[in-house]
C-alpha cells in the first residue's frame, strides 16, 4: 500500500517550506553569496575603496607560500583528526557490541564528549595539557619530557588532532555500533565454523561489512576537521606557535578578522566551499553504491 | 567407533534449563534428525554441537575425540543456517573458498575444489556473483557447497529449508538427501517440520521440553511412539486421543466413549480401572467394523483422494477420521469404527507407551 500523503494545493506545502527555507537563505545562501561576490573584490584597510578584480584573489591566494603552508597544515591535520578518531572509535565500538557488564552505561559514557561545545572542549585539554597549570602537562615536565605546545609546532599539532578527534569519536562510535549491530549474528558464526579466529574475522567479513559505514564517516570527519575545528584551535593554540597549527579555516578568520584582508578571506573560504561541495558530492555519489545488503 | 557423541548434554541459561542430560550416539555416514516444537532446546543442542555454545555439563566427542572445549573451528564440522549466512560482501566463489584459505589450501587446489563442488550443485554459472544477487534456492545451495567443499567430519543443518517457498523445499529436502547420501557424511539436521524429520532422517530424536522422548527410526517413531507427546507431533493429521480404563484384568479397554476393545497383541499390566489414553491415527478409524461410535461432524475437509473428517463423540471427546472417498456435509451424523489392532496404548498419567 502507498502510505504518501498528497497535499491538494500549493500554498499548505509551500508554507511547511517556509521556515526552513528562509534559515537555510538568511544563514545559508545569502553569506555564501556574499562570500563569492566578496572574493572578486578588493578593499583598502578601511573600506573607502571597493575595487572588483574579478579572479585575482584566488590568483593570489594559491601563490601565497603562507596559504600553501595552511594548506598542508590541514592535510596532516585533517588526515590525522579522520584517521584517530575513526580508529579509536572502531576499537570502542567493537568492544561495546560485546556483550560486557554495564555496556549501556559505557555507551552513554562514550557519547557524552559530542555534546561538549568545541571550545569548552579546547579548555578541557588545555586544563590537561597546559605546561605550567596543566596536570598532564606539568607531569610530564617532571619528568623530563620537554613538553611546551605552545613552543613546539609538533606538540601542538599533536595536541589539537588530539582534541578534535576526541570530540568526533563518540559520533563515530554511535554509527560504527549501530553498524556492527546489523552484521547478522549467524554470519560470524559461519566464519567462526570455517575457521576463522577472532582477529582474521574481523578483517576478512567485520570490516569490509562496515566499510559503507566507515567510508560516509572518513567524509563527515574531513568535513569536521576541516570547518568545525575552528573553536578547539582557537581556544589551544590560536594557529602558532608560529604558523605550525593554522588550517585553511583558521587562516580565513585570521585573514578576514585580525589583517581585515577582506578580498583574500573570502577567495579563501569559497575554495573551502568548493572542496566541501565536492566531498558531499562524492558521498552521495558512493555511498549508497558501496552498501553490501 | 561413532562419529559423533554427546553425553549427559545439559545446558541452563540462568535459572532456566533448556536441555536435561541428552545422550546420543551417531554412527559413521547417519543422518540425525532432531525435531521438535519451537523451543524444545533443538537448536540449543545442535550449537552445543557446532561449539557455539558451551553445554553446561556433559561431552560432545567428534570422531573419537573430545571437544567440548574446542573453538568450533577446531571441530572439524560445517553448518548451513536457516538464514544461509553467507558472506554479502563476497562472490559464491569466494564464499565457498573462505574456509580452505583461511586453512592455507593452496590456491589451485582451491579453484579445483571450488569448480568441483560447483559442478555437483549445479552453481557453476553463478559463482562470479555476490549473494544478494541469488534467489532463495540458489543462495540455500550456496550455502550447502560452502559447507561440503571442506569435507568435514560432520554436517550441522539449522533448519535450512524454513525459509524457501513449499515447491522447492519439497526439491531441496530430496537434493540434500541424495547428496548426504553420495557424500556420506554424518550429519545433524534440525527442524520442526515432521515432514521433513520423516523424510530425510535415517533416525530422528523427538526432542520435548529439553529432553529427547525418543530415538528411534522414523517408522519406529510413526507405529510405536514413546509416549503421547511424540504420537501427537509425528503425524499428519494429529492422532486421535481417547480417555480409556483397563478392563477384563488388562486384556481391553473400556473407552470413555462407548465401545470395548479388546488388546489384539496381548494384555496390559495393572488391575483393572487402571486410567489408560488410547491412541489411534485418523487414518486406521474404519467405516466398517465391530467398534461403533457415534460421530457429530463439525468440520469436513476434502483433499481429493480422502477426506479429513472432525467431529465429536457422544464423550465430548475430539476425533479426526482420514477416509478415502466420501464427502458428507458438516453438522451430519456418521458411524465411524475403531479398529483394536492400530491402538496405541499409554498410561494415562506419564503418558508413556504401554506395550504388552
Amino acid at each position: 500500500m502507498d502510505r504518501k500523503v498528497f497535499f491538494k494545493g500549493r500554498a499548505l506545502p509551500a508554507l511547511f517550506l517556509l521556515p526552513q527555507l528562509a534559515v537555510t537563505l538568511v544563514f545559508f545562501i545569502w553569506p555564501a553569496a556574499q562570500a563569492v561576490w566578496q572574493s572578486l573584490l578588493q578593499q583598502d584597510a578601511f573600506g573607502l575603496a571597493t575595487e572588483f578584480v574579478g579572479l585575482e584573489n584566488f590568483a593570489e591566494v594559491v601563490a601565497d607560500p603562507a596559504w600553501r603552508g595552511a594548506a598542508a597544515n590541514t592535510a596532516v591535520f585533517a588526515s590525522s583528526v579522520a584517521f584517530l578518531a575513526l580508529a579509536v572509535a572502531l576499537f570502542l565500538a567493537v568492544q561495546a557490541d560485546k556483550s560486557i557488564r554495564g555496556a549501556h552505561i559505557y555507551r552513554t559514557l562514550l557519547i557524552w564528549p559530542y555534546a561538549v561545545a568545541p571550545a569548552i572542549a579546547a579548555v578541557l585539554w588545555l586544563f590537561l595539557f597546559h605546561p605550567s597549570i596543566g596536570l598532564i602537562g606539568r607531569a610530564l615536565n617532571a619528568a623530563g619530557v620537554a613538553w611546551n605546545y605552545q613552543l613546539n609546532g609538533n606538540q601542538a599539532m599533536l595536541l589539537v588532532v588530539v582534541a578534535s578527534a576526541w570530540k568526533q569519536v563518540s559520533y563515530n562510535f554511535i554509527f560504527f555500533l549501530a553498524g556492527l549491530q546489523s552484521i547478522p549474528k549467524s554470519v560470524l558464526e559461519a566464519a567462526a565454523i570455517d575457521g576463522a579466529r577472532p582477529l582474521r574475522r574481523f578483517w576478512t567479513v567485520v570490516f569490509p561489512l562496515l566499510s559503507p559505514t566507515t567510508f560516509f564517516l572518513l567524509v563527515v570527519n574531513l568535513v569536521y576537521a576541516f570547518f568545525d575545528t575552528f573553536g578547539v584551535i582557537h581556544a589551544l593554540t590560536k594557529g602558532g606557535p608560529g604558523k605550525a597549527t593554522e588550517t585553511l579555516i583558521y587562516k580565513v578568520y585570521v585573514d578576514g578578522v585580525d589583517n581585515l584582508n577582506l578580498g583574500s578571506s573570502a577567495a579563501q573560504s569559497v575554495i573551502l566551499m568548493v572542496l566541501v561541495i565536492a566531498l558531499t558530492a562524492v558521498q552521495f555519489r558512493f555511498v549508497e553504491r558501496r552498501v553490501h545488503y | 567407533m561413532s562419529t559423533l557423541s554427546l553425553s549427559g548434554i545439559t545446558k541452563s541459561f540462568g535459572a532456566t534449563t533448556v536441555l536435561h542430560g541428552i545422550d546420543l550416539a551417531v554412527a559413521d555416514g547417519e543422518m540425525i534428525v532432531i525435531v521438535g516444537a519451537s523451543g524444545c532446546g533443538k537448536s540449543t543442542l545442535l550449537r552445543i554441537v557446532a561449539g557455539l555454545e558451551t553445554p553446561t555439563t556433559g561431552q560432545v566427542a567428534i570422531a573419537g575425540r573430545e571437544v567440548t572445549q574446542l573453538e568450533p573451528a577446531d571441530r572439524d564440522i560445517a553448518m548451513v543456517f536457516q538464514n544461509y549466512a553467507l558472506y554479502p560482501h563476497m562472490t559464491v566463489a569466494q564464499n565457498m573458498a573462505y574456509g580452505l584459505r583461511i586453512r592455507g589450501t593452496p590456491k589451485p587446489e582451491i579453484a579445483r575444489r571450488v569448480h568441483e563442488t560447483a559442478t555437483l550443485l549445479g552453481i557453476q554459472p553463478l559463482l562470479e556473483r555476490k549473494p544478494r544477487q541469488l534467489s532463495g534456492g540458489q543462495r540455500q545451495r550456496v550455502a550447502m557447497g560452502r559447507a561440503i567443499i571442506r569435507e568435514p567430519r560432520l554436517f550441522l543443518f539449522d533448519e535450512p529449508l524454513s525459509n524457501l517457498d513449499a515447491k522447492l523445499r519439497v526439491q531441496m529436502r530430496g537434493e540434500i538427501r541424495r547428496l548426504q547420501q553420495r557424500l556420506g557424511v554424518t550429519s545433524l539436521y534440525v527442524t520442526h517440520d515432521q515432514v521433513e524429520a520423516m523424510t530425510l532422517g535415517d533416525r530422528l530424536v523427538v526432542m520435548h521440553q529439553g529432553r529427547a522422548a525418543q530415538v528411534a527410526s522414523p517408522m519406529e517413531v510413526w507405529s510405536r511412539p514413546a509416549d503421547t507427546y511424540v504420537a501427537g507431533f509425528i503425524g499428519s493429521p494429529a492422532m486421535n486421543f481417547l480417555a480409556g480404563t483397563l478392563a477384563e484384568d488388562g486384556a481391553a479397554v473400556q473407552l470413555r466413549a462407548g465401545p470395548l476393545l479388546r488388546f489384539t497383541d496381548g494384555p496390559r499390566p495393572g488391575g483393572n480401572g487402571r486410567p489408560l489414553t488410547i491412541g489411534l491415527r485418523p487414518e486406521h478409524v474404519l467405516r466398517a467394523g465391530a467398534a461403533p461410535v457415534a460421530v457429530l461432524l463439525d468440520l469436513v475437509e476434502p483433499l481429493g483422494s480422502e477426506t479429513v473428517l472432525h467431529g465429536r463423540l457422544a464423550s465430548g471427546e475430539v476425533l479426526t477420521a482420514r477416509l478415502p472417498g466420501m464427502v458428507p456435509a458438516a453438522g451430519t451424523q456418521l458411524e465411524l469404527h475403531l479398529p483394536a489392532e492400530a491402538l496405541h496404548v499409554f498410561d494415562a498419567e506419564t503418558g508413556r507407551r504401554l506395550d504388552a
